[in-house]
C-alpha cells in the first residue's frame, strides 16, 4: 500500500477548476518532486491536502496509510502524519512561537496516544532541533515568524515538521526566496528526516533544490494534473528546456 | 421648557427618586443627597437621544429599581470570604459586601508610612474639601450614574497616598454582592495620591449568577504633580447583573498613571472614563479588554480632556464578542487650545465570534490646539481563517486555535499590567473565560 495515494482528484476553489483528474502515488521511503510552470495547480494539491476550506474537492480520492484524509479536519490529517510546508508561511502576532510550537507538538502527541513532554523535555528537543536548522533562540522568543526574513520563515517551516514527525511531508516551494546557504541548510534539514518509514512531496519550480535533496521520482504538473512521470533526470530536462511545451498541455 | 424634550417618568426613575430621598444622612451629605435628587429629577435617565448614550439606552435597559440592599447579615458575609476575584496577588483589601464596608473582610492593620484609608464617614469629619470633590469634578455636566451615585452616598472609602508616599503593597477594593435577590447597591471610592507619591489601586466587582441586581460604583482618583498611579479593575459581576460605574480621574503635571479594566461579567455595563489631564505633560495608558458572550450588553464610555500642554494619553481597548453580544466603544479626545503639544493615541478593536454579535464602535477627536498628535483608529473583524487554518495544519484543534487566537488578541492589552501576580491574575480569570466557550 502505498503512504500516499491520490486518484483521479478533482478540486475547484471559487467555482475554478484547478485540480482536473490528479493521481499520484508515494511510497514510504521515497522523495517525489513535482515541478510545474506558475498556476499549474501545486499549491492548490498541497492545500487540498492539508484540508484547507476555501478548497471544494469535486471528484477522486486521497488517502494517507489508506485512510481517506479528505474526510478529517486539518489538524487530524496533521495528526494522522500529514505535514504541509507552506509556501507562504504567515505571521501570527501576538501567539509566541514556543507557545505554538509546544501546543502543536502536544495536541499531536496527544491524538497520536503518546505521552506530552514535559517542559523541561520539550525545551531541549526544540533547542535541538533549532540549532541544526541554525535558527537562533532570539527568533523563538518572537511571535511566530513575526520579523521573520524569507529564509528563516522557511527554516521555521522544516523545524516544525522535524518536531512534529511527521509520515508524509509535502514542501511547498520550500526553496523559493532563499540563498544558496539557506538553500544548503534546509536541504540539509529535509534530508536528516528522510527515512524508510516518511515520504516527501517536494514541490518546486526550479530544479537546483532537486540537488540537494536528491528526488526518487520527479513529477510535472500542467494544468492541473500529473502530465509526466520519470527519475531524476526529468528535472534536468525541465531546467535546459523550461516549461514551455507544458503551459498549454492537458 | 420644552414639552417635546420632557419625557414622562419611568418607573425605574420614580422608584430611584422615592427610595434615595428615603435614605437617612447629616450633612454634608444630605445637601449632596437632595442636590442630586433634584438634578435626576429634572434630567432622569439617559435614552438613546442623549449622544453619549445613544448605544446604551437606560431607559429601556433599566426599567425597575431592585430594592435598596440591607445591610449584609452572617450568610452575605459568609458567601463573601468565598469570593477570589483578584485575590492572592498580596494587596491590601478593603471590602464591600452589599454596599457596606466590612471591617472584618479588610486589612486597615500596619498602614505603610503617609497612607491614610478612611471610612467616607469619618473622612467627611476630618476633610472640608471634601464634599466639594463628592459632589463632582464637572459639576456643569450632569450624568445619571453620577447624579444616583450622589444621591446614594452612605457607605464609601476614601484613601489618601501623602506627598512622597511610597505605597508598594497593592490597595484592592472589592465590591461583593450577596444573596439570591435583586438588590441596588452603590459604593464610592476616592483615591489621592499627593506629589511625588506612588500607588497601586485594583478594584474588583462580583456578585452571584442568576440575580438581577444592580450596582452602582464611582472611583475617583487625583493624581498630583509627579505622581504614580496603577490602577486595575476586574468586573466579573454575576450574569444578570446591571452594573454601571465611572472611574473618573485627574492628573498633574509630570505625573504617570495607568489602567487596565477588565469586563468579563453582568448582563448590561456602562463603564464610564471622564478623564483629565490637569497639569502639564502628564502621561496616561487607559486600557482595557472586554469579553462577551450570550446577550451579554457592554459599553466603555472614555472622555479624555486635555487641557494643558504636553499631555501623553495612549488608549487601548480589546473587545471579544461572542453569541449574540454586544459591545460599545466610545472614545473622546478633546484638546483645549492650551493643550499644545499633546500626543495622542486611541485604539479600539473588536473581535467577533459570533455571527450575530455586534460592536460599535465611536473613537472621536475634538481639537482645537494647531501643534498636536492625535490618532484614533477602530477595527472590527472576524478570526483570521487563514491563521486558523495554519495552526490547524499543525495538528492544533480547532477550539485551541481559536483559543491562542482570541488570547493573543485581548493579551496585548492585558500585557500593560506591570504588575507580574496581578497580570497573571487577570490572564488566569480571561483564560477562565476562553475555557468556559461552549
Ligand atoms: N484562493 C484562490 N482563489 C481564486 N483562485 C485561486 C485561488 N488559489 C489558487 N487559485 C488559482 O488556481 C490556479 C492554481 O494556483 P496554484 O495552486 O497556486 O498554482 P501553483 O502553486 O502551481 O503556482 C491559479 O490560476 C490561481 O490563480
Ligand atoms: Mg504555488
Amino acid at each position: 500500500m502505498a503512504l500516499l495515494e491520490v486518484k483521479d482528484l478533482h478540486a475547484r476553489v471559487e467555482e475554478k477548476e484547478i485540480l482536473r483528474g490528479l493521481d499520484l502515488k508515494v511510497n514510504a521511503g521515497e522523495v517525489h518532486a513535482i515541478m510545474g510552470p506558475n498556476g499549474s495547480g501545486k499549491s492548490t494539491l498541497s492545500y487540498v491536502l492539508a484540508g484547507k476550506d476555501d478548497y471544494e474537492v469535486t471528484g477522486g480520492s486521497a488517502t494517507l496509510d489508506g485512510e481517506d484524509l479528505l474526510v478529517l479536519e486539518p489538524d487530524e490529517r496533521a495528526a494522522k502524519g500529514l505535514f504541509l510546508a507552506f509556501q507562504y508561511p504567515i505571521e501570527i502576532p501576538g501567539v509566541a512561537s514556543m507557545t505554538f510550537l509546544r501546543t502543536a507538538v502536544n495536541s499531536v502527541r496527544k491524538k497520536r496516544g503518546e505521552e506530552e513532554l514535559s517542559t523541561p523535555d520539550f525545551l531541549r528537543l526544540v533547542r535541538e532541533r533549532a540549532k541544526e536548522l541554525n535558527i537562533k533562540d532570539d527568533m523563538l522568543k518572537r511571535p511566530v515568524n513575526v520579523g521573520f526574513s524569507g529564509g528563516e520563515k522557511k527554516r521555521n517551516e522544516i523545524l516544525q515538521m522535524a518536531l512534529l514527525e511527521p509520515k508524509m511531508c509535502v514542501l511547498d516551494e520550500t526553496d523559493s526566496g532563499l540563498d544558496i546557504d539557506a538553500l544548503k541548510i534546509v536541504a540539509d534539514g529535509v534530508n536528516r528526516l528522510r527515512a524508510k518509514n516518511r515520504g516527501f512531496l517536494v514541490i518546486t519550480h526550479y530544479q537546483r533544490l532537486l540537488d540537494h535533496i536528491v528526488p526518487d521520482v520527479v513529477h510535472v504538473m500542467a494544468r492541473g494534473k500529473i502530465v509526466r512521470t520519470g527519475g531524476p533526470e526529468l528535472a534536468h530536462e525541465l531546467e535546459a528546456k523550461g516549461y514551455a511545451g507544458y503551459e498549454n498541455a492537458a | 421648557m420644552n414639552a417635546e424634550v420632557k419625557m414622562m417618568r419611568t418607573a425605574a426613575e420614580t422608584q430611584y427618586s422615592d427610595a434615595l430621598a428615603a435614605l437617612p444622612g447629616a450633612e454634608p451629605v444630605r445637601a449632596l443627597r437632595e442636590k442630586a435628587l433634584r438634578l435626576f429629577a429634572e434630567k432622569g435617565l439617559p435614552h438613546r437621544r442623549v449622544e453619549e448614550w445613544k448605544y446604551t439606552d437606560l431607559r429601556v435597559l433599566l426599567r425597575e429599581m431592585a430594592p435598596l440592599a440591607g445591610k449584609p447579615d452572617a450568610a452575605a458575609l459568609a458567601e463573601a470570604k468565598k469570593c477570589d476575584v483578584l485575590a492572592n496577588v498580596g494587596a491590601r483589601e478593603i471590602t464591600f459586601v452589599n454596599g457596606a464596608f466590612v471591617a472584618g473582610l479588610s486589612n486597615l492593620k500596619g498602614l505603610e508610612k503617609g497612607l491614610t484609608i478612611s471610612t467616607l464617614g469619618d473622612a467627611l469629619k476630618n476633610d472640608a474639601t471634601l464634599p466639594q470633590l463628592l459632589a463632582g469634578l464637572n459639576p456643569g455636566k450632569y450624568d445619571a450614574v453620577f447624579a444616583l451615585n450622589t444621591a446614594a452616598l452612605n457607605d464609601g472609602v476614601v484613601i489618601d497616598v501623602a506627598a512622597g508616599a511610597q505605597v508598594t503593597k497593592p490597595i484592592h477594593i472589592r465590591h461583593i454582592v450577596t444573596g439570591t435577590k435583586p438588590v441596588s447597591v452603590f459604593g464610592r471610592a476616592v483615591v489621592k495620591v499627593g506629589k511625588k507619591a506612588q500607588a497601586t489601586i485594583l478594584q474588583s466587582h462580583a456578585g452571584p449568577d442568576a440575580v438581577a441586581y444592580q450596582t452602582n460604583t464611582i472611583l475617583q482618583l487625583s493624581v498630583a504633580d509627579d505622581a504614580e498611579l496603577d490602577v486595575v479593575r476586574v468586573q466579573a459581576e454575576g450574569d444578570k447583573a446591571i452594573h454601571l460605574s465611572m472611574m473618573i480621574g485627574a492628573i498633574g503635571t509630570d505625573s504617570r498613571f495607568k489602567s487596565f479594566a477588565l469586563t468579563t461579567g453582568a448582563a448590561v455595563s456602562r463603564h464610564t472614563v471622564p478623564f483629565a489631564y490637569s497639569g502639564r505633560n502628564a502621561r496616561a495608558l487607559i486600557s482595557g479588554a472586554t469579553l462577551l458572550r450570550g446577550k451579554q450588553h457592554a459599553d466603555m464610555t472614555l472622555e479624555v480632556d486635555h487641557a494643558l500642554p504636553g499631555g501623553e494619553s495612549r488608549e487601548l481597548f480589546k473587545t471579544v464578542l461572542d453569541d449574540e453580544s454586544r459591545g460599545v466603544f466610545q472614545g473622546l479626545i478633546v484638546v483645549r487650545p492650551d493643550a499644545q503639544k499633546t500626543d495622542g493615541r486611541m485604539m479600539s478593536a473588536a473581535l467577533l465570534l459570533g455571527e450575530n454579535a455586534e460592536m460599535d464602535n465611536k473613537p472621536e477627536l475634538e481639537i482645537f490646539a494647531d501643534d498636536v498628535q492625535c490618532a484614533h483608529g477602530a477595527t472590527t473583524g472576524a478570526l483570521d481563517d487563514d491563521l486558523l487554518f495554519y495552526l490547524r495544519a499543525r495538528g492544533i484543534p480547532k477550539k485551541d486555535a481559536e483559543s491562542l487566537l482570541i488570547q493573543s488578541f485581548f493579551g496585548e492589552a492585558i500585557e500593560n499590567i506591570e504588575n507580574e501576580k496581578i497580570r497573571d491574575a487577570v490572564m488566569k480569570r480571561a483564560g477562565h473565560w476562553l475555557a468556559a466557550r461552549g
